[in-house]
Order: structure tokens, then C-alpha cells, then sequence
């Protein structure tokens, strides 16, 4: 399932001089997993409408891969993305909110769980029709190259969405005018019900590359250190020599793909998502952090708690908040006038 | 005032936004080294480089969302479709993301690009090369969609929505690249959602737009030998319509047609009708009629095409017809 980059990463010996860095990607992990558990719960109370798909299960992906990022870096993804805005720094209170479509979310209410946005970090938004918002991130790039800095355009999407017409079309650019972009593609084996094989002609997306002459890897995405090494190639390859990257990163959802669907059924068996569930990636990397000295199971427990009493009062939060006020259905359908240059 | 064609006001327009702008740039299907498709864009790769005038694959969906992207982080494109039929390809990026970025972050990210090209019918190009879309766009809350119909509005029409913070649909006429018209040099700006009068007229309004304006003139011409005086009221801007210019005008000559290129079913002209009907329903002589292209894909016969697209003739029967004549 991994490459050999992946296999050199778990050999090697986790630095100590990092640790603080380490306990924290655990830390967020489990902040996600916590966060989506009781988003599930408040959905199903009715607090939370519309779609709601939930990340649990890859949570190494968001975790391991945004903190190769740096502040000013351009940050785009599908409508799973309650992880990616937690991981990039936006507060559960406010993506909670968000969720619970109250003023103080982070999109104010109007955008909801496919819509977060904080353009303070970065983080341009979460996009809802599959495959839409690569070319985005493509346009993100050309800005990047056109102004000359070192930023780079990040681009989540799931694999379903590489049989998109508008994958292979920003892909073919960003290779051509050689952007530094990165496109990670979180192959979670399912595009709603369809399983990569039964809708892909190729099995392996990172071969897809090839036809752009494009940098590719595989990474192990419930290993958040695998995912951190390759996400700080694809960077690198960004920044510095201006190439841009597919990264196919291997992971699965331990949930239905919304709300609205059974974690097992018609295209999946209990036995497979139990298989799954044993490389659990919260559990992966504590036993790595245990297993090295860096942790123990007293801490792994405090940071638990830590975590549950911090979507407890996210979810207090979003549920006491006040819903947008009734003139901001009209609010930011257009650019004031006073805005216009 | 110097004399330029409607293309070379187009032009410009583009390389003087772009003097004035570091962030303007252009992309699209031919900009740069063919010099344009139908050479809007002439001279302009060699003035302001490969950066800045950007020639694209055949990729309308791609580069539109590329250029909805630069625009999120504060860049301004100018994408320019080789026609408005190719930009169907590209429909989603400006339906899905450049009309709902702005309200879907609650204002936090805009975008300020202008999607341009050649619309409507030109001659003899059959179904797929002659379709008039300004009523697509038009139905989209948070775009703005500018039609000029002469070279000095093209010329500060575009200015103007370069300069706009929200994205803009410009559908600029087939037929209209070779009219020539007198522009004004320099900072000539056309505020968008503004409908210009261009001729006056107390007994009958035709509203139009694009194309339609300078058959609405023929028109005009026609009925004043029969001692008619038509106002020919160009909408310039579809959205945002200029609601008071269309009521102010109906209120004054109480009998008004409206004339389009595109088909008649949801059309602008539709949309037109409503506004009179419920803000100026006391003040009519006589039903609001509309002509448009027929409700047929564009045939390639010549006779066949002539019968489906707008003209002057049908344009003055139906103001006998508003007349009661």
C-alpha cells in the first residue's frame, strides 16, 4: 500500500527535538475525531441540516499535510473538509457555528458543513460540486507564479473527482505554465457508493500524473508522519523549483459518506470497515508516540479529555449563538459599492 | 474624437486597464501570439508579455476556473471565450464559483474577473456558433452582464467592468467587431447598469440590446418616414437592469417593444415585460409585445437564417401592431 519513501519514513527514528510537534498533530487528530463525533450527534438532533459528511478516518491526511503549510499558503477543498478548516487553525467554535448555521460560524451562517471559509488563513473554502474547485486552485498558482512569491496553492479533492473533466484540465495547466500547486487526492476507495475500481479505468490515480508529466507519490495517509514527509516534498517541489505534485494519499472514511448513509451496506462489507478501522490513524500514531517515549497512555487520556471539553464548549457555543441577522439574506450578493476601486 | 472600430475600442480599453493595473491580465483561446480570434486582443502580448497575456489550451472550463481562482486572491482576469457557445463548457465555474464565492464566505473572498467574448449570431454558422446566452447569465444573483451595442459604450463599458469588485459577463456582438464609432480617448468610463437612449422618441419605446440596437435604429428610421417617433432605449447592462430608464421611457410613449437576438422562452425580454407590467401597467396604450430570434436552433440556409433572426421589419410591424395601425 505504500511506496518506498513511506517505508523509509517509519523506519526512521522520530526526533526527539520535535516532540511538542509530534503530541500536537496527535492532539489535533483527536480534536477532529471528538469534533465529527458530536457533529454526527447534533445532526442527528436536528441541530445541524443539509449534508453533513464527516472526515473520521482521515484525520492523518488534514493533520500531517497542513502542517507542511505556512501561514500565507492558499488552501482549497471538497465539502469534507470540517478537518481541514479545524487542522489549518479555525476555531471549533467557529466551524461549529458555522455547522449549526449561526452568525458567529466562520462563512456567517450562509455557507454551512460544504462552505467553510477563513480567508485570514488561507483557507479558500470548501466546494461542493466534485472536481469544481481544482481549477481553482490552478488560478491560485498562476496568481502565486504572477506576483513571484513563494506561496503555494493547495488543492483537497477526493478520487472520485479525477474522473472530472476539470481535474485533468487544471492539472494539464498547472504542469504546462509549471505552477506550484499540489493536488492531493484523498483515494478513500468510494465516491459516495462507487468503489475507484468500478469507476476508474486505472487503479492507480498517481499514474494519472504521467499524462502531464507531473511529480507523483503515494502516501499512507493514516500515517500522519508519512504524510507530513511527503507533503514537505510536494511543498519543497513548490516553492522552490515551481513544479507542481499530485499526491495520491491512500486513506478511508470510517463513516457513510453523509449523514444520510449506513458506514456499511450495499457497496461495503462490516468486515472490510472493521479491517480498516484496525490502522486506525489516531490509534497509529499514539502507540507510535507511546512506543517512543514521547507519550504515555495517562497522557493520551488528558489530551482526550482536553479535546472533548473543547467541542463540548464549541458545541454550547454554536447552539446559544444567534442566527444571522434577517438583512444578511441580502448582504454580499454583490460588492458594495463603496468596495469597487 | 477619433473613429475606431468596436474592436479597437474593445482593445483600448484592454491595454489601457492594463497600463493603469499591474493585477489586469488577459487569458484565453488565441489572445496572444494569433493576436486574438477576432483581434481584440492585437498588439497586446507584445506590450505587456507572456504573463500578462496568456494563451490557454482549448480548455474553457479549466482556464475560466483558473481565472476564478487568481481573482479569489485578488488578482483581475479578463478571460476571454473565442465565443460565448464555448463557454458553456465553463458554465459551472461561473455559475457554482464566480456568482457565490462572495455571498457563500460571507464576504470574505470576491471575485473580480471579467469573462468575455463574442456573442449571438453571426452569419451562416449554423446551431452551435449562433445562440444568444445573456438570459443564462442574467438569471444568476452576483453577476453583472454587460452587452454594448457601439464602440464608444464598448470601450467604457469594459473599463468599467474591469474595474468592478464583482465578477462580469461581457457579451460582446459577432456581427458588431467592424462598426465603427466615434470613442472618446483616455479615461472614458461607462458606469454598468445604466440604459442610454440613443434615439429619442415620443410615440413608441423599443428597448434593445447588442446587436438588436442598430436594427431598432433601422427600424426607427423606417417609422419616422411614416411619421412614428420611436425612442430606441439600449439596455447596455442586463443585469443590473436599468429599471428606471425601461419605466421612465414606457411611462413617456405608453406603448413599448422589446426586441432580442435570443429565443423568446425566459428571455431578457420576458423579464422586461414583467418590470413594465408591474410598475407602469397603468400608463399603456397597449400590450407589451416582444420579438426575438425564432424559437428554433439556427438554421445554416440563408433564407432559413434570415427568417429566424431579428429584423427591422419585424421590429416595425410590431410597433403597428403596439400602435394599433
Amino acid at each position: 500500500m505504500t511506496g518506498t519513501a513511506a517505508r523509509r519514513a517509519r523506519k526512521r527514528v522520530l526526533d526527539p527535538g520535535r516532540a511538542d510537534e509530534y503530541r500536537h498533530w496527535l492532539r489535533q487528530m483527536m480534536l477532529i475525531r471528538r469534533f465529527e463525533e458530536k457533529a454526527g450527534e447534533a445532526y442527528s438532533l436536528g441541530k445541524i441540516g443539509g449534508f453533513c459528511h464527516l472526515y473520521i478516518g482521515q484525520e492523518a491526511v488534514a493533520v500531517g499535510s497542513l502542517a507542511a503549510l505556512r501561514p500565507d499558503d492558499y488552501i482549497t477543498c471538497s465539502y469534507r473538509e470540517h478537518g481541514h478548516a479545524l487542522a489549518r487553525g479555525i476555531t471549533p467554535r467557529a466551524v461549529m457555528a458555522e455547522l449549526f448555521g449561526k452568525a458567529a460560524g466562520c462563512s456567517g451562517g450562509k455557507g454551512g458543513s460544504m462552505h467553510l471559509f477563513d480567508a485570514s488563513l488561507g483557507f479558500l473554502g470548501g466546494h461542493a460540486i466534485v472536481g469544481g474547485h481544482i481549477p481553482l486552485t490552478t488560478g491560485m498558482g498562476f496568481a502565486i507564479k504572477y506576483r513571484n512569491t513563494t506561496q503555494v496553492a493547495v488543492c483537497y479533492f477526493g478520487e472520485a473527482a479525477v474522473n472530472n473533466g476539470a481535474f485533468h484540465e487544471a492539472l494539464n495547466m498547472a504542469a504546462l505554465w509549471k505552477l506550484p500547486a499540489i493536488y492531493l487526492c484523498e483515494n478513500n476507495r468510494y465516491g459516495m457508493g462507487t468503489a475507484l475500481e468500478r469507476a476508474s479505468a486505472i487503479y492507480d490515480i498517481s499514474e494519472r500524473a504521467s499524462s502531464y508529466d507531473m511529480a507523483n507519490e503515494v502516501v499512507d495517509g493514516q500515517d500522519v508522519l508519512v504524510m507530513h514527509a511527503a507533503m514537505e516534498r510536494a511543498v519543497e517541489r513548490a516553492r522552490i523549483n515551481k513544479h507542481p505534485t499530485l499526491l495520491e494519499v491512500r486513506t478511508y472514511r470510517f463513516m457513510g459518506h453523509s449523514m444520510s448513509d449506513p458506514i456499511h451496506g450495499h457497496y461495503r462489507t462490516r468486515e472490510e470497515v472493521e479491517g480498516q478501522r484496525r490502522r486506525d490513524p489516531i490509534g497509529v500514531w499514539s502507540q507510535r508516540l507511546i512506543g517512543e517515549d514521547m507519550l504515555d497512555e495517562a497522557a493520551v487520556k488528558a489530551m482526550d479529555q482536553e479535546v472533548v471539553a473543547e467541542v463540548e464548549d464549541a458545541y454550547q457555543f454554536a447552539d446559544e449563538a444567534p442566527d444571522p441577522a434577517p438583512e444578511a439574506l441580502w448582504k454580499d450578493v454583490y460588492a458594495a459599492d463603496g468596495e469597487q476601486s | 474624437m477619433p473613429t475606431l472600430t468596436y474592436r479597437d475600442a474593445l482593445n483600448q480599453a484592454l491595454r489601457e486597464e492594463m497600463q493603469r493595473d499591474p493585477d489586469v491580465f488577459l487569458m484565453g483561446e488565441e489572445v496572444g501570439v494569433y493576436q486574438g480570434a477576432y483581434k481584440v486582443s492585437r498588439g497586446l502580448l507584445d506590450e505587456f508579455g507572456p504573463m500578462r497575456v496568456v494563451d490557454t489550451p482549448i480548455t474553457e472550463l479549466g482556464f475560466a476556473g483558473v481565472g476564478v481562482g487568481a481573482a479569489m486572491v485578488g488578482l483581475r482576469p479578463v478571460v476571454e471565450f473565442m465565443t460565448w457557445n464555448f463557454a458553456l463548457l465553463a458554465i459551472d465555474q461561473l455559475v457554482n464559483n464566480a456568482a457565490k464565492m462572495r455571498y457563500m464566505s460571507n464576504g470574505q473572498v470576491g471575485v473580480p474577473a471579467v469573462f468575455r467574448g463574442p456573442g449571438g449570431a453571426a452569419l451562416q454558422l449554423a446551431a452551435q456558433h449562433s445562440q444568444a446566452f445573456e438570459s443564462y447569465y442574467a438569471h444568476i444573483p452576483g453577476l453583472k452582464v454587460v452587452m454594448p451595442a457601439t464602440p464608444s459604450d464598448a470601450k467604457g463599458l469594459l473599463k468599467s467592468a474591469i474595474r468592478d469588485d464583482n465578477p462580469v459577463v461581457f457579451i460582446e456582438g459577432e456581427m458588431l467587431y467592424n462598426v465603427k464609432g466615434e470613442v472618446p480617448e483616455g479615461e472614458h468610463i461607462i458606469p454598468l447598469g445604466k440604459a442610454d437612449v440613443k434615439r429619442p422618441g415620443g410615440d413608441v419605446t423599443i428597448v434593445c440590446h447588442s446587436k438588436t440596437v442598430s436594427v431598432a435604429l433601422r427600424a426607427a428610421e423606417q417609422l419616422a418616414a411614416d411619421q412614428v417617433e420611436a425612442e430606441v432605449l439600449d439596455l447596455r447592462t442586463i443585469r443590473p437592469l436599468d429599471e428606471e430608464a425601461v419605466v421612465s421611457s414606457a411611462t413617456r410613449t405608453h406603448r413599448v417593444v422589446v426586441a432580442e437576438e435570443g429565443w423568446p422562452f425566459a428571455g431578457v425580454g420576458a423579464q422586461v415585460v414583467d418590470l413594465i407590467q408591474r410598475e407602469a401597467f397603468d400608463e399603456l396604450d397597449a400590450p407589451v409585445l416582444r420579438v426575438t430570434g425564432a424559437d428554433v436552433p439556427m438554421p445554416y440556409n440563408k433564407q432559413l437564417e434570415r427568417a429566424a433572426k431579428v429584423d427591422a421589419g419585424k421590429i416595425v410591424a410590431a410597433v403597428h401592431e403596439v400602435l394599433y395601425k
